[in-house]
């Protein structure tokens, strides 16, 4: 096949606009200057500065808690909706399913901040539950948008399973319930981690949406990190952002080899 | 020993079957029924109810208490009232910030999705046409930033454009001025093409992976240039990757708030950072969801539009 030079050359240009910004903050924060874009020598003390600041850590662990919570409450209800909507066909609302469960993917953050928070609000209201705004609040919002990239994950690798491992379990007189702790779940496991490792981050990363409905005193990560950045760029965000894509590009990479490990012939293909 | 028999003797395999499932319709059905019913509840509770009241508030007035709107319904001497005011709605029809503020939204999202489909396109054609040992470290690269912070893209773009940024020092090499890029509309339009991208990428590499080689090359054996096979049978065939991948880019764009609020300058005007302001600026709740219900309408096409697009593939991947 012949082979143009057009396209190498707007993929490398392409990859080029999308690491470059990233890789001149990574090298920027080991900058030994105050002035976030002059060279004066490689050093770590904004990377000190960031472990010994208790507004940081403590986003930072607040963040993290969320996201745990959130990603776990996302795989649970994620996994039984992708598998309600792979596995029966036909139920009364599949489509009202289908289409509500996926609209949280594109729907603007600042509608979905907006309509919980009212939501919240309204509830406390009329049963007196959620009292106030803050970690519950956050966790609930989190879980309902980062549920549609499980189903999303879920879904796809469902599809691709072969039903006759499980028509065969069941041929063989196992309960529904017992293929799927038996044979589904173990098979579409790689699926499960990847899914909650995306709703993890993604939860880790919203501003907009925890912005709305957190209540004071229950600042995430990304919202101090936002209040910090409209003051302008600080050598020690630098050091925090670095810090945080670290982390990132290791779960990516673990993810990753864990699918390839799982699944080797559909890497390929 | 049954699978002795059921290897023995195939043909009454319909009737044991629907013996098994009359068996297991009484575990089975219930089970069944809550797979369904506990996302089904959560979704309703915490996505469907919410717009309703965001659609409730919006037609109530702005007062000062907690909360900080006035009630739909009232009580007095046992007669229930329900009062709605449509002043939030006439507001955005009447005041030119408002419908400024939509126009613009839809311009700057408009032209960012074609400009993210042009440079995302090329990219996606590339990695699917790429050597196998190249593919996967290839889409790596694309996932990677997709799943990076989207705030602190947007800060490491920031920094990368500003006025003694990366670009405007390597400008000066060669004696060029420094470019005013920050603040203004532009970078706007660079930021959006930048966080979005991936977005654009994947969906389009799904649908570019699956094409048949054959196809192309039976178009160039029988004469076409590659120009021509691109437009007459590469193009029409990812039309549903290239729906998805802009409607992807489209819609969360129309009510971007970090990307303006960080990069634009105080003239760019976008309808989320509108909402924000007027919610959290002006504490005016309802006017804030009046802003969110137009929002709403602006996009609903748009994911109509995605959904079918979505349904489309399933349904042949089904049918193969």
């Amino acid at each position: 096949m012949r082979r143009g030079w057009f396209l190498p050359i707007t993929a490398t240009l392409g990859f080029a606009f999308l690491y470059a910004p990233i890789i001149s903050l990574v090298v920027f924060s080991f900058n030994e200057s105050d002035l976030v874009t002059v060279w004066s020598g490689f050093s770590t003390k904004w990377y000190g500065k960031v472990l010994a600041d208790p507004q940081i850590l403590g986003a930072a662990w607040l963040s993290a808690q969320i996201a745990f919570c959130a990603a776990s409450i996302a795989l649970v209800l994620g996994t039984l909706c992708a598998v309600a909507l792979v596995r029966f066909r036909k139920f009364r609302g599949r489509t009202l399913l289908a289409g509500t469960v996926s609209a949280p993917l594109v729907m603007p953050d600042v509608i979905t901040g907006l309509s919980l928070l009212l939501l919240f609000v309204a509830m406390e209201a009329t049963i007196g539950w959620p009292s106030g705004r803050g970690l519950l609040t956050i966790i609930i919002a989190h879980s309902t948008f980062c549920m549609a990239y499980v189903v999303v994950v879920v879904q796809s690798r469902l599809r691709d399973l072969d039903m006759s491992l499980e028509e065969a379990a069941m041929d063989l007189g196992a309960t529904p319930v017992r293929v799927f702790f038996d044979i589904t779940l173990p098979i579409i496991a790689p699926a499960l981690i990847s899914g909650w490792l995306l709703a993890f981050t993604l939860s880790l990363d919203d501003l907009v949406i925890a912005s709305f409905v957190s209540g004071p005193g229950s600042s995430t990560l990304p919202m101090v990190i936002f209040s910090k950045v409209k003051l302008g760029v600080s050598p020690d965000v630098n050091a925090l952002a670095t810090i945080i894509i670290g982390f990132v590009a290791l779960g990516v990479l673990l993810a990753t080899i864990v699918q390839l490990r799982a699944h080797p012939k559909r890497a390929k293909a | 020993m049954s699978t002795f028999d059921a290897q023995s003797a195939p043909p009454p395999r319909p009737r044991a079957w629907s013996g098994v499932e009359r068996a297991l319709a009484a575990v089975g059905l219930s089970g069944k029924a809550l797979v369904i019913a506990a996302p089904a509840i959560w979704l309703a509770i915490f996505f469907l109810v919410p717009l309703a009241v965001v659609f409730g508030i919006s037609l109530t007035m702005k007062q000062f208490g907690r909360p900080p709107y006035t009630p739909l319904l009232t009580n007095e001497d046992g007669t229930v009232q329900l009062t709605l005011h449509l002043n939030n709605y006439l507001r955005l029809f009447s005041d030119s910030l408002y419908v400024a503020a939509y126009l613009s939204s839809i311009k700057i999202a408009l032209i960012s999705t074609i400009i993210t489909l042009l440079i995302g396109y090329p990219m996606a054609y590339a990695i699917a046409r790429a050597p196998d040992r190249w593919r996967n470290i290839l889409l790596m690269l694309v996932i990677l930033p997709f799943w990076t912070s989207f705030l602190l893209r947007v800060y490491a773009l920031s920094g990368f454009m500003r006025g003694n940024g990366v670009i405007n020092q390597f400008l000066g090499l060669f004696g060029i001025p420094p470019l005013v890029m920050m603040q203004t509309d532009f970078a706007v339009y660079v930021g959006i093409v930048y966080t979005y991208l991936p977005f654009m990428i994947l969906p389009l590499y799904t649908n570019l992976v699956k094409l048949d080689g054959a196809l192309l090359e039976a178009s160039a054996d029988l004469g076409a240039r590659p120009v021509r096979t691109f437009l007459s049978i590469t193009l029409p065939l990812s039309r549903p990757g290239i729906i998805a991948g802009c409607m992807l880019v489209f819609i969360p764009a129309i009510g971007e708030f970090v990307i303006p609020s960080l990069l634009g300058g105080p003239s760019t005007l976008m309808i989320g950072r509108v909402l924000w302001d007027e919610f959290f600026a002006n504490t005016n709740w309802p006017r804030a969801a009046a802003v969110a219900i137009a929002m709403l309408i602006v996009v609903v096409v748009p994911i109509m539009l995605l959904q079918r697009a979505q349904d489309a593939v399933q349904d042949k991947e089904r049918g193969n």
